[in-house]
Protein backbone atom coordinates (compact mmCIF):
# COMPACT_ATOMS: atom_id res chain seq x y z
CA UNK A 1 0.00 0.00 0.00
CA UNK A 2 1.28 3.38 -1.02
CA UNK A 3 1.88 6.05 1.34
CA UNK A 4 -1.51 7.71 0.35
CA UNK A 5 -3.54 4.63 0.55
CA UNK A 6 -1.62 4.08 4.41
CA UNK A 7 -2.74 7.09 5.34
CA UNK A 8 -6.85 7.58 3.42
CA UNK A 9 -6.62 4.46 5.46
CA UNK A 10 -6.73 6.24 8.89
CA UNK A 11 -7.57 9.93 7.82
CA UNK A 12 -10.51 8.83 5.65
CA UNK A 13 -12.95 11.38 4.42
CA UNK A 14 -15.30 11.30 7.28
CA UNK A 15 -13.17 11.26 10.06
CA UNK A 16 -11.51 14.64 8.67
CA UNK A 17 -14.73 15.49 8.59
CA UNK A 18 -15.46 14.98 12.71
CA UNK A 19 -12.04 16.60 13.76
CA UNK A 20 -12.83 19.42 11.45
CA UNK A 21 -16.79 20.15 12.41
CA UNK A 22 -17.04 17.96 15.68
CA UNK A 23 -20.55 17.61 16.37
CA UNK A 24 -21.70 17.89 19.45
CA UNK A 25 -18.75 20.07 21.03
CA UNK A 26 -19.68 22.08 23.43
CA UNK A 27 -19.73 22.04 27.48
CA UNK A 28 -23.23 21.66 29.12
CA UNK A 29 -24.32 23.93 32.28
CA UNK A 30 -26.36 21.46 33.82
CA UNK A 31 -26.13 17.46 32.93
CA UNK A 32 -26.32 14.58 34.82
CA UNK A 33 -22.82 12.94 34.71
CA UNK A 34 -18.97 14.12 33.41
CA UNK A 35 -15.93 13.18 33.65
CA UNK A 36 -12.37 14.75 32.43
CA UNK A 37 -9.41 12.35 31.61
CA UNK A 38 -5.86 13.10 30.41
CA UNK A 39 -3.62 11.19 27.71
CA UNK A 40 -0.40 11.51 29.68
CA UNK A 41 1.46 10.32 26.66
CA UNK A 42 0.46 13.40 24.97
CA UNK A 43 -0.71 15.65 26.99
CA UNK A 44 -4.49 15.78 25.24
CA UNK A 45 -7.31 16.20 27.72
CA UNK A 46 -11.20 15.49 26.96
CA UNK A 47 -14.35 16.02 29.06
CA UNK A 48 -17.55 14.29 28.54
CA UNK A 49 -21.15 15.63 29.43
CA UNK A 50 -23.92 13.67 29.71
CA UNK A 51 -27.62 14.04 30.69
CA UNK A 52 -29.37 10.73 31.60
CA UNK A 53 -33.46 11.31 31.25
CA UNK A 54 -35.47 9.29 33.69
CA UNK A 55 -35.85 6.06 30.85
CA UNK A 56 -31.94 5.50 31.81
CA UNK A 57 -31.64 6.32 28.42
CA UNK A 58 -28.72 9.00 27.31
CA UNK A 59 -30.73 12.34 26.45
CA UNK A 60 -27.92 14.64 25.96
CA UNK A 61 -24.31 14.16 25.26
CA UNK A 62 -20.97 16.45 24.65
CA UNK A 63 -17.68 16.62 24.67
CA UNK A 64 -14.37 19.57 25.22
CA UNK A 65 -11.29 19.61 25.19
CA UNK A 66 -8.12 20.03 23.37
CA UNK A 67 -6.72 16.68 20.71
CA UNK A 68 -5.27 15.27 18.30
CA UNK A 69 -7.94 14.47 15.09
CA UNK A 70 -8.19 10.82 15.95
CA UNK A 71 -9.55 11.62 19.39
CA UNK A 72 -11.72 14.73 18.37
CA UNK A 73 -13.09 12.91 15.36
CA UNK A 74 -13.57 9.37 18.11
CA UNK A 75 -15.27 11.88 20.28
CA UNK A 76 -17.44 13.36 18.15
CA UNK A 77 -18.68 9.93 16.84
CA UNK A 78 -19.19 8.47 19.64
CA UNK A 79 -21.83 11.50 21.01
CA UNK A 80 -23.15 10.83 17.76
CA UNK A 81 -23.94 6.56 18.52
CA UNK A 82 -24.42 6.86 22.26
CA UNK A 83 -27.31 9.48 21.80
CA UNK A 84 -30.70 7.29 23.21
CA UNK A 85 -28.77 4.64 24.17
CA UNK A 86 -28.05 3.11 27.87
CA UNK A 87 -25.19 2.63 29.87
CA UNK A 88 -25.25 -0.94 29.76
CA UNK A 89 -25.33 -0.56 25.59
CA UNK A 90 -22.87 1.92 25.98
CA UNK A 91 -20.33 -0.36 27.47
CA UNK A 92 -21.12 -3.04 24.51
CA UNK A 93 -20.36 -0.66 22.00
CA UNK A 94 -17.49 -0.09 23.48
CA UNK A 95 -16.19 -3.46 23.60
CA UNK A 96 -17.14 -3.48 20.06
CA UNK A 97 -15.01 -0.37 19.06
CA UNK A 98 -12.13 -1.57 21.19
CA UNK A 99 -12.61 -4.32 18.68
CA UNK A 100 -12.62 -2.64 15.65
CA UNK A 101 -9.46 -0.31 16.59
CA UNK A 102 -7.34 -3.32 17.33
CA UNK A 103 -8.60 -5.89 14.62
CA UNK A 104 -10.06 -7.97 17.36
CA UNK A 105 -12.62 -10.53 16.74
CA UNK A 106 -15.97 -8.64 16.15
CA UNK A 107 -18.99 -10.09 17.56
CA UNK A 108 -22.64 -8.73 16.34
CA UNK A 109 -24.77 -5.99 18.47
CA UNK A 110 -28.23 -7.14 17.60
CA UNK A 111 -30.16 -4.15 16.66
CA UNK A 112 -26.71 -1.99 16.64
CA UNK A 113 -25.72 -2.65 13.16
CA UNK A 114 -25.69 0.89 12.13
CA UNK A 115 -23.78 2.04 14.48
CA UNK A 116 -21.06 -0.36 14.35
CA UNK A 117 -20.89 0.95 10.96
CA UNK A 118 -20.44 4.36 12.02
CA UNK A 119 -17.57 2.89 14.50
CA UNK A 120 -15.96 1.01 11.80
CA UNK A 121 -14.64 4.42 10.06
CA UNK A 122 -11.95 3.96 12.78
CA UNK A 123 -10.66 0.64 11.58
CA UNK A 124 -7.51 2.12 10.63
CA UNK A 125 -6.25 1.95 13.78
CA UNK A 126 -5.59 -1.35 14.05
CA UNK A 127 -2.33 -0.61 11.84
CA UNK A 128 -1.30 2.39 14.49
CA UNK A 129 -1.44 0.52 18.13
CA UNK A 130 -0.36 4.02 19.95
CA UNK A 131 -3.02 5.64 18.45
CA UNK A 132 -5.82 3.48 19.62
CA UNK A 133 -5.12 5.28 23.15
CA UNK A 134 -6.02 8.73 20.88
CA UNK A 135 -9.55 7.24 20.27
CA UNK A 136 -10.38 5.10 23.19
CA UNK A 137 -9.92 8.66 25.59
CA UNK A 138 -13.30 9.58 24.81
CA UNK A 139 -14.77 6.80 25.41
CA UNK A 140 -12.79 5.71 28.81
CA UNK A 141 -13.99 9.13 29.84
CA UNK A 142 -17.67 8.48 29.10
CA UNK A 143 -17.42 5.31 31.09
CA UNK A 144 -15.55 6.83 33.83
CA UNK A 145 -18.56 9.36 33.83
CA UNK A 146 -21.29 6.84 33.65
CA UNK A 147 -19.33 4.65 36.40
CA UNK A 148 -18.90 7.56 39.25
CA UNK A 149 -20.95 7.06 41.80
CA UNK A 150 -22.43 9.82 42.62
CA UNK A 151 -24.39 11.78 40.65
CA UNK A 152 -22.42 15.35 39.01
CA UNK A 153 -23.65 18.70 39.25
CA UNK B 1 52.65 -0.83 32.02
CA UNK B 2 53.40 -4.24 29.97
CA UNK B 3 50.27 -5.62 28.92
CA UNK B 4 49.64 -8.67 30.71
CA UNK B 5 48.54 -10.24 27.25
CA UNK B 6 51.69 -9.98 25.59
CA UNK B 7 51.15 -11.81 22.14
CA UNK B 8 47.77 -11.11 21.80
CA UNK B 9 48.02 -7.59 21.68
CA UNK B 10 45.75 -5.43 23.55
CA UNK B 11 41.90 -6.21 23.74
CA UNK B 12 40.12 -5.47 20.67
CA UNK B 13 38.05 -2.59 21.90
CA UNK B 14 40.77 -0.46 22.52
CA UNK B 15 41.81 -0.17 18.83
CA UNK B 16 38.38 -0.63 16.68
CA UNK B 17 39.64 -0.45 13.17
CA UNK B 18 37.17 1.08 11.02
CA UNK B 19 35.91 -0.61 7.70
CA UNK B 20 37.48 0.17 4.48
CA UNK B 21 35.27 2.41 3.33
CA UNK B 22 35.82 5.06 5.66
CA UNK B 23 39.63 5.37 6.21
CA UNK B 24 41.04 7.83 8.59
CA UNK B 25 42.31 9.97 5.87
CA UNK B 26 38.34 11.19 6.15
CA UNK B 27 39.68 13.83 8.54
CA UNK B 28 41.60 15.88 5.59
CA UNK B 29 38.30 15.52 3.43
CA UNK B 30 35.18 17.37 2.82
CA UNK B 31 32.05 16.37 4.93
CA UNK B 32 30.94 13.32 3.16
CA UNK B 33 27.14 12.40 3.82
CA UNK B 34 26.90 9.61 1.54
CA UNK B 35 29.88 8.13 3.08
CA UNK B 36 28.57 8.62 6.44
CA UNK B 37 25.47 7.24 5.66
CA UNK B 38 26.85 3.81 4.92
CA UNK B 39 28.47 3.32 7.97
CA UNK B 40 24.56 3.23 9.12
CA UNK B 41 23.36 -0.37 8.74
CA UNK B 42 19.46 1.09 9.59
CA UNK B 43 19.46 3.70 7.11
CA UNK B 44 19.35 1.51 3.93
CA UNK B 45 16.18 0.13 5.57
CA UNK B 46 12.68 0.90 4.06
CA UNK B 47 9.98 2.07 6.11
CA UNK B 48 6.31 1.64 5.12
CA UNK B 49 7.90 0.79 1.31
CA UNK B 50 9.65 4.36 1.42
CA UNK B 51 13.09 5.19 2.55
CA UNK B 52 13.92 5.42 6.38
CA UNK B 53 13.89 9.24 6.82
CA UNK B 54 14.63 9.28 10.62
CA UNK B 55 15.26 12.79 11.60
CA UNK B 56 14.56 11.52 15.73
CA UNK B 57 18.32 11.67 16.86
CA UNK B 58 17.80 14.14 19.61
CA UNK B 59 15.21 11.31 21.29
CA UNK B 60 18.04 8.36 20.43
CA UNK B 61 21.21 8.18 17.40
CA UNK B 62 20.77 5.49 15.07
CA UNK B 63 24.26 3.57 15.43
CA UNK B 64 27.56 3.02 12.70
CA UNK B 65 28.51 -0.23 12.18
CA UNK B 66 31.76 0.55 14.20
CA UNK B 67 29.18 0.54 17.82
CA UNK B 68 27.64 -2.82 16.75
CA UNK B 69 30.26 -4.56 15.41
CA UNK B 70 32.49 -3.24 18.88
CA UNK B 71 29.56 -4.75 21.12
CA UNK B 72 29.72 -8.12 18.52
CA UNK B 73 32.99 -8.45 18.83
CA UNK B 74 33.42 -7.75 22.56
CA UNK B 75 31.00 -10.81 23.07
CA UNK B 76 32.37 -12.86 20.39
CA UNK B 77 35.83 -12.61 21.45
CA UNK B 78 36.98 -10.91 25.03
CA UNK B 79 33.40 -11.38 27.29
CA UNK B 80 33.11 -12.57 31.02
CA UNK B 81 32.47 -10.60 34.65
CA UNK B 82 34.94 -7.82 35.24
CA UNK B 83 36.68 -7.59 38.24
CA UNK B 84 35.87 -10.87 39.35
CA UNK B 85 38.36 -13.35 37.95
CA UNK B 86 41.71 -14.25 37.30
CA UNK B 87 41.53 -15.63 34.21
CA UNK B 88 42.20 -14.40 30.60
CA UNK B 89 38.88 -13.56 29.54
CA UNK B 90 37.91 -11.86 32.67
CA UNK B 91 41.26 -9.24 32.35
CA UNK B 92 40.48 -9.16 28.60
CA UNK B 93 36.90 -8.13 29.73
CA UNK B 94 38.10 -5.68 32.52
CA UNK B 95 40.87 -4.04 30.52
CA UNK B 96 38.39 -3.06 27.63
CA UNK B 97 35.90 -2.16 30.23
CA UNK B 98 38.66 0.16 31.62
CA UNK B 99 39.64 1.39 28.18
CA UNK B 100 35.99 2.50 27.46
CA UNK B 101 36.26 4.76 30.81
CA UNK B 102 39.81 6.24 29.47
CA UNK B 103 37.93 7.17 26.02
CA UNK B 104 35.37 8.83 27.77
CA UNK B 105 37.91 10.84 30.13
CA UNK B 106 39.84 11.77 26.98
CA UNK B 107 36.82 13.00 25.76
CA UNK B 108 35.79 15.09 28.42
CA UNK B 109 38.91 15.90 29.18
CA UNK B 110 38.71 14.51 32.56
CA UNK B 111 41.75 14.69 34.82
CA UNK B 112 41.62 11.22 35.81
CA UNK B 113 39.66 8.10 34.24
CA UNK B 114 38.31 7.59 38.10
CA UNK B 115 36.25 10.54 37.46
CA UNK B 116 33.93 9.15 35.20
CA UNK B 117 31.13 6.72 36.63
CA UNK B 118 29.11 4.51 33.53
CA UNK B 119 25.76 4.37 34.61
CA UNK B 120 22.44 3.53 32.95
CA UNK B 121 21.68 6.90 31.14
CA UNK B 122 21.69 10.57 32.31
CA UNK B 123 18.64 10.12 34.15
CA UNK B 124 20.49 7.63 36.61
CA UNK B 125 23.23 10.22 36.74
CA UNK B 126 21.40 13.05 38.02
CA UNK B 127 19.52 10.30 40.59
CA UNK B 128 22.87 9.92 41.69
CA UNK B 129 23.81 13.23 42.31
CA UNK B 130 20.33 13.94 43.72
CA UNK B 131 20.47 11.19 46.09
CA UNK B 132 24.46 11.20 47.04
CA UNK B 133 25.03 14.55 46.92
CA UNK B 134 22.09 15.56 48.19
CA UNK B 135 22.66 13.41 51.03
CA UNK B 136 26.42 14.72 51.74
CA UNK B 137 25.81 18.64 51.12
CA UNK B 138 22.16 19.37 51.44
CA UNK B 139 19.78 19.76 54.05
CA UNK B 140 16.13 20.98 54.63
CA UNK B 141 15.80 24.69 53.69
CA UNK B 142 19.01 24.10 51.39
CA UNK B 143 18.48 25.54 47.85
CA UNK B 144 18.92 23.95 43.97
CA UNK B 145 18.37 26.42 41.08
CA UNK B 146 17.37 24.67 37.62
CA UNK B 147 15.90 26.30 34.33
CA UNK B 148 12.39 26.84 33.00
CA UNK B 149 14.00 24.11 30.34
CA UNK B 150 14.52 21.36 31.87
CA UNK B 151 13.17 18.05 30.69
CA UNK B 152 11.69 16.12 33.37
CA UNK B 153 15.07 14.00 34.22
CA UNK B 154 16.16 17.38 35.73
CA UNK B 155 13.14 18.17 37.40
CA UNK B 156 11.78 15.10 38.93
CA UNK B 157 15.03 14.07 41.21
CA UNK B 158 14.72 17.54 42.73
CA UNK B 159 11.64 17.08 43.52
CA UNK B 160 11.92 13.99 45.40
CA UNK B 161 14.82 15.71 46.80
CA UNK B 162 12.22 18.23 48.16
CA UNK B 163 9.65 15.68 49.36
CA UNK B 164 12.91 13.59 51.45
CA UNK B 165 14.89 16.12 52.24
CA UNK B 166 12.90 19.47 52.26
CA UNK B 167 15.32 21.39 49.95
CA UNK B 168 13.91 24.24 47.93
CA UNK B 169 13.71 24.25 44.19
CA UNK B 170 14.21 27.05 42.37
CA UNK B 171 13.52 27.95 38.17
CA UNK B 172 15.27 30.30 36.68
CA UNK B 173 12.52 31.96 33.87
CA UNK B 174 12.40 31.61 29.88
CA UNK B 175 11.96 33.98 27.63
CA UNK B 176 9.93 34.02 24.61
CA UNK B 177 12.86 33.19 22.24
CA UNK B 178 12.88 30.13 24.41
CA UNK B 179 16.42 31.47 26.11
CA UNK B 180 17.27 31.73 29.68
CA UNK B 181 18.29 35.36 30.41
CA UNK B 182 21.65 35.10 32.41
CA UNK B 183 20.40 37.98 34.98
CA UNK B 184 17.54 35.63 35.90
CA UNK B 185 19.76 32.77 36.87
CA UNK B 186 22.33 34.84 38.89
CA UNK B 187 19.06 36.45 40.77
CA UNK B 188 18.38 32.96 42.02
CA UNK B 189 21.87 32.16 43.34
CA UNK B 190 21.50 33.08 47.36
CA UNK B 191 23.49 32.03 50.11
CA UNK B 192 21.71 28.83 50.77
CA UNK B 193 21.76 27.44 47.39
CA UNK B 194 23.87 24.28 47.01
CA UNK B 195 23.73 23.20 43.54
CA UNK B 196 22.91 24.85 40.01
CA UNK B 197 21.71 22.34 37.74
CA UNK B 198 20.58 22.77 34.03
CA UNK B 199 20.50 21.42 30.40
CA UNK B 200 23.68 22.79 27.76
CA UNK B 201 20.54 21.92 25.10
CA UNK B 202 17.10 22.01 25.43
CA UNK B 203 15.76 18.96 24.19
CA UNK B 204 12.22 20.98 23.46
CA UNK B 205 13.83 24.04 21.93
CA UNK B 206 17.22 23.46 20.96
CA UNK B 207 18.32 26.36 22.87
CA UNK B 208 21.91 26.23 23.94
CA UNK B 209 22.43 27.83 26.93
CA UNK B 210 25.23 30.27 28.05
CA UNK B 211 27.20 27.35 29.89
CA UNK B 212 30.13 28.91 30.54
CA UNK B 213 29.17 32.08 32.29
CA UNK B 214 26.55 30.14 34.56
CA UNK B 215 29.28 28.02 35.72
CA UNK B 216 31.21 31.07 36.15
CA UNK B 217 28.33 33.00 38.19
CA UNK B 218 27.49 29.85 40.24
CA UNK B 219 31.12 29.16 41.45
CA UNK B 220 30.95 33.31 42.17
CA UNK B 221 28.61 32.54 44.44
CA UNK B 222 30.00 29.48 45.68
CA UNK B 223 27.62 27.01 44.47
CA UNK B 224 28.42 23.39 42.25
CA UNK B 225 27.26 22.63 38.99
CA UNK B 226 25.84 19.77 37.47
CA UNK B 227 25.32 20.46 33.49
CA UNK B 228 23.27 17.85 31.80
CA UNK B 229 24.79 17.37 28.63
CA UNK B 230 21.97 14.61 27.52
CA UNK B 231 21.64 17.28 24.73
CA UNK B 232 24.77 18.84 23.70
CA UNK B 233 27.46 16.14 24.10
CA UNK B 234 26.99 14.76 20.54
CA UNK B 235 27.09 18.14 19.15
CA UNK B 236 29.25 20.41 21.13
CA UNK B 237 31.25 18.34 23.07
CA UNK B 238 32.31 19.05 26.85
CA UNK B 239 36.34 20.16 28.31
CA UNK B 240 35.60 19.50 31.93
CA UNK B 241 38.37 21.60 32.66
CA UNK B 242 37.98 24.50 30.49
CA UNK B 243 34.09 24.82 31.77
CA UNK B 244 35.40 23.47 35.41
CA UNK B 245 31.63 22.19 35.76
CA UNK B 246 31.31 20.05 38.89
CA UNK B 247 29.46 17.25 37.67
CA UNK B 248 28.10 16.25 33.86
CA UNK B 249 25.70 13.42 32.94
CA UNK B 250 24.97 11.87 29.27
CA UNK B 251 23.63 9.10 27.66
CA UNK B 252 25.35 6.85 25.74
CA UNK B 253 22.55 6.48 23.06
CA UNK B 254 22.17 9.94 22.34
CA UNK B 255 25.95 10.38 21.03
CA UNK B 256 25.38 6.94 18.50
CA UNK B 257 26.65 4.72 21.17
CA UNK B 258 24.45 1.76 23.41
CA UNK B 259 21.53 1.88 25.02
CA UNK B 260 22.01 0.64 28.84
CA UNK B 261 25.18 2.90 29.36
CA UNK B 262 25.23 6.63 30.64
CA UNK B 263 27.86 8.55 32.13
CA UNK B 264 28.68 10.84 35.15
CA UNK B 265 32.00 13.10 35.54
CA UNK B 266 32.12 14.62 38.85
CA UNK B 267 35.19 15.91 40.13
CA UNK B 268 37.67 13.76 42.28
CA UNK B 269 36.86 15.23 45.85
CA UNK B 270 33.48 16.33 45.33
CA UNK B 271 32.47 12.34 44.40
CA UNK B 272 34.90 11.21 47.05
CA UNK B 273 33.33 13.13 49.71
CA UNK B 274 30.01 11.45 48.54
CA UNK B 275 28.31 8.59 50.01
CA UNK B 276 27.51 5.65 47.55
CA UNK B 277 24.21 5.54 45.52
CA UNK B 278 23.65 1.60 45.51
CA UNK B 279 24.89 -1.23 47.71
CA UNK B 280 26.23 -4.75 46.45
CA UNK B 281 28.82 -6.25 45.01
CA UNK B 282 32.02 -4.50 43.26
CA UNK B 283 31.48 -0.97 44.89
CA UNK B 284 32.66 -2.68 48.27
CA UNK B 285 36.35 -3.09 49.80
CA UNK B 286 35.61 -5.70 52.76
CA UNK B 287 32.22 -6.82 53.88
CA UNK B 288 31.38 -8.23 57.27
CA UNK B 289 27.76 -8.02 58.85
CA UNK B 290 28.73 -5.67 61.16
CA UNK B 291 30.64 -3.21 58.53
CA UNK B 292 31.14 -2.39 55.03
CA UNK B 293 34.13 -0.74 53.67
CA UNK B 294 33.62 0.64 50.49
CA UNK B 295 35.99 0.85 47.39
CA UNK B 296 37.49 3.75 46.16
CA UNK B 297 36.27 5.83 43.10
CA UNK B 298 34.77 5.08 40.78
CA UNK B 299 33.66 1.75 41.60
CA UNK B 300 31.98 3.00 45.04
CA UNK B 301 29.28 4.35 42.23
CA UNK B 302 29.06 1.37 40.60
CA UNK B 303 26.89 -1.45 42.38
CA UNK B 304 26.50 -4.90 40.93
CA UNK B 305 27.98 -6.38 37.68
CA UNK B 306 27.61 -2.85 35.02
CA UNK B 307 26.76 -2.60 31.54
CA UNK B 308 30.07 -3.83 30.04
CA UNK B 309 29.56 -4.37 26.65
CA UNK B 310 27.32 -1.42 26.57
CA UNK B 311 30.54 0.85 27.92
CA UNK B 312 32.34 -0.72 25.44
CA UNK B 313 29.99 -0.11 22.14
CA UNK B 314 30.12 3.71 23.89
CA UNK B 315 34.20 3.39 23.60
CA UNK B 316 33.51 2.68 20.06
CA UNK B 317 30.85 5.31 19.51
CA UNK B 318 33.33 7.83 21.11
CA UNK B 319 36.35 6.85 18.84
CA UNK B 320 33.73 7.07 15.17
CA UNK B 321 32.56 10.32 16.14
CA UNK B 322 36.42 11.55 17.27
CA UNK B 323 37.78 9.96 14.00
CA UNK B 324 34.55 11.78 12.19
CA UNK B 325 35.30 15.05 14.35
CA UNK B 326 32.81 16.89 16.02
CA UNK B 327 33.38 20.65 14.33
CA UNK B 328 33.13 18.92 11.16
CA UNK B 329 29.69 16.69 12.40
CA UNK B 330 28.68 20.41 14.11
CA UNK B 331 29.64 22.50 11.34
CA UNK B 332 27.10 19.86 9.09
CA UNK B 333 24.50 20.15 11.46
CA UNK B 334 24.32 23.72 11.74
CA UNK B 335 23.90 23.95 7.98
CA UNK B 336 20.82 21.77 8.00
CA UNK B 337 19.15 23.48 10.66
CA UNK B 338 19.40 26.85 8.83
CA UNK B 339 18.39 25.06 5.45
CA UNK B 340 15.10 23.40 7.55
CA UNK B 341 14.61 26.60 9.20
CA UNK B 342 14.90 28.69 5.89
CA UNK B 343 12.59 25.98 4.24
CA UNK B 344 10.40 25.53 6.46
CA UNK B 345 8.65 28.93 6.24
CA UNK B 346 7.40 27.69 2.98
CA UNK B 347 4.87 25.95 4.97
CA UNK B 348 2.02 28.70 5.98
CA UNK B 349 0.40 27.07 8.79
CA UNK B 350 3.43 26.49 10.92
CA UNK B 351 5.17 28.35 13.55
CA UNK B 352 8.82 27.19 15.20
CA UNK B 353 8.72 27.60 18.46
CA UNK B 354 12.16 29.02 20.26
CA UNK B 355 13.63 31.60 18.42
CA UNK B 356 17.25 31.20 20.36
CA UNK B 357 20.13 32.98 19.08
CA UNK B 358 21.90 29.97 19.73
CA UNK B 359 20.98 26.50 18.46
CA UNK B 360 21.40 23.12 18.35
CA UNK B 361 20.06 20.90 15.10
CA UNK B 362 16.86 21.05 16.17
CA UNK B 363 13.16 22.35 15.01
CA UNK B 364 10.52 22.25 17.58
CA UNK B 365 7.11 23.50 15.55
CA UNK B 366 3.57 23.54 15.62
CA UNK B 367 0.70 23.85 13.12
CA UNK B 368 -2.62 25.62 13.03
CA UNK B 369 -5.22 23.35 13.24
CA UNK B 370 -3.53 20.40 13.09
CA UNK B 371 -2.34 18.22 15.96
CA UNK B 372 1.17 17.14 16.39
CA UNK B 373 0.54 13.32 16.93
CA UNK B 374 -1.57 14.08 13.44
CA UNK B 375 1.63 15.58 11.59
CA UNK B 376 3.97 12.82 12.65
CA UNK B 377 1.13 10.47 12.14
CA UNK B 378 1.03 11.62 8.42
CA UNK B 379 4.87 11.64 7.93
CA UNK B 380 5.02 8.36 9.29
CA UNK B 381 3.28 7.18 6.00
CA UNK B 382 6.33 8.91 4.20
CA UNK B 383 8.75 6.72 6.19
CA UNK B 384 9.47 10.09 7.96
CA UNK B 385 10.16 9.85 11.66
CA UNK B 386 9.71 12.51 13.70
CA UNK B 387 8.90 13.29 17.31
CA UNK B 388 5.54 14.70 18.27
CA UNK B 389 4.12 15.23 22.29
CA UNK B 390 5.64 17.00 25.31
CA UNK B 391 9.23 15.75 24.72
CA UNK B 392 9.17 14.68 28.53
CA UNK B 393 9.62 18.65 29.32
CA UNK B 394 5.54 19.71 30.00
CA UNK B 395 6.57 22.98 31.94
CA UNK B 396 8.48 24.02 28.68
CA UNK B 397 5.43 23.51 26.74
CA UNK B 398 3.16 25.04 29.24
CA UNK B 399 5.41 27.89 29.05
CA UNK B 400 4.80 28.51 25.46
CA UNK B 401 1.30 27.83 25.77
CA UNK B 402 0.89 24.44 23.75
CA UNK B 403 -0.12 21.29 24.78
CA UNK B 404 2.61 19.26 22.40
CA UNK B 405 5.04 20.37 19.51
CA UNK B 406 6.45 18.20 16.71
CA UNK B 407 10.07 18.37 16.85
CA UNK B 408 12.20 17.35 13.50
CA UNK B 409 16.10 16.42 14.70
CA UNK B 410 19.11 16.12 12.79
CA UNK B 411 22.55 13.88 13.31
CA UNK B 412 25.49 13.42 11.15
CA UNK B 413 23.85 11.38 8.70
CA UNK B 414 20.84 13.51 7.55
CA UNK B 415 20.45 15.09 4.35
CA UNK B 416 19.60 18.00 2.43
CA UNK B 417 17.04 15.82 0.46
CA UNK B 418 15.85 14.64 3.78
CA UNK B 419 14.98 18.10 4.52
CA UNK B 420 13.14 18.65 1.57
CA UNK B 421 11.40 15.00 1.88
CA UNK B 422 10.39 16.75 5.20
CA UNK B 423 8.71 20.35 4.07
CA UNK B 424 7.15 18.34 1.04
CA UNK B 425 5.48 16.01 3.39
CA UNK B 426 4.75 19.30 5.65
CA UNK B 427 2.83 20.88 2.64
CA UNK B 428 0.91 17.45 2.27
CA UNK B 429 -0.16 17.58 5.91
CA UNK B 430 -1.20 20.97 5.11
CA UNK B 431 -3.69 20.02 2.25
CA UNK B 432 -4.68 17.00 4.39
CA UNK B 433 -5.72 18.55 7.65
CA UNK B 434 -6.71 22.74 6.59
CA UNK B 435 -9.75 22.92 4.45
Amino acid sequence: MNNDAVVRDLYREVILNHSRRPRNRRTMAACSHAARSENPACGDEISVFLQMNDRGVIGDIAFAGQSCAIATASASLMTEVLAGKTAAQARALFDRFLAIATGGAQAPLDGMEVELEQLTTLSGLRDYPVRVTCATLPWHTILAALESAKEWK
Amino acid sequence: MQSVYGEYGPPGAVEMPLPNQYDAGVAQRPYDVEAVRALFPILDRPVRGRPLVYLDTAASAQKPSQVIEAERSFYTEDYANIHRGLYFLSQRATECYDAARRKVQGFLNARHPHEIVFTRNATEAINLVAASFGEASMKEGDEVVITGLEHHSNIVPWQLSRQKKGIILKVAPVDDHGEVPLDGFIQLLGPRTKLAAFSHVSNALGTVLPVADMIRAAHRAGVKVLIDGSQSIVHLGADVQALDCDFIAFSGHKLYGPTGIGVLYGKEELLDAMPPYQGGGDMIAGVTFENTTFAPLPTKFEAGTPAIAQAVGLGAAIDFLTRLGLDRVHAHETALLDYATSRLSEVKSLSIIGAAANKASLISFVMEGVHPHDIAHVLDGDGIAIRAGHHCAQPVMARFGVPATARASFGLYNTAGEVDALVDALKRVEALFLP
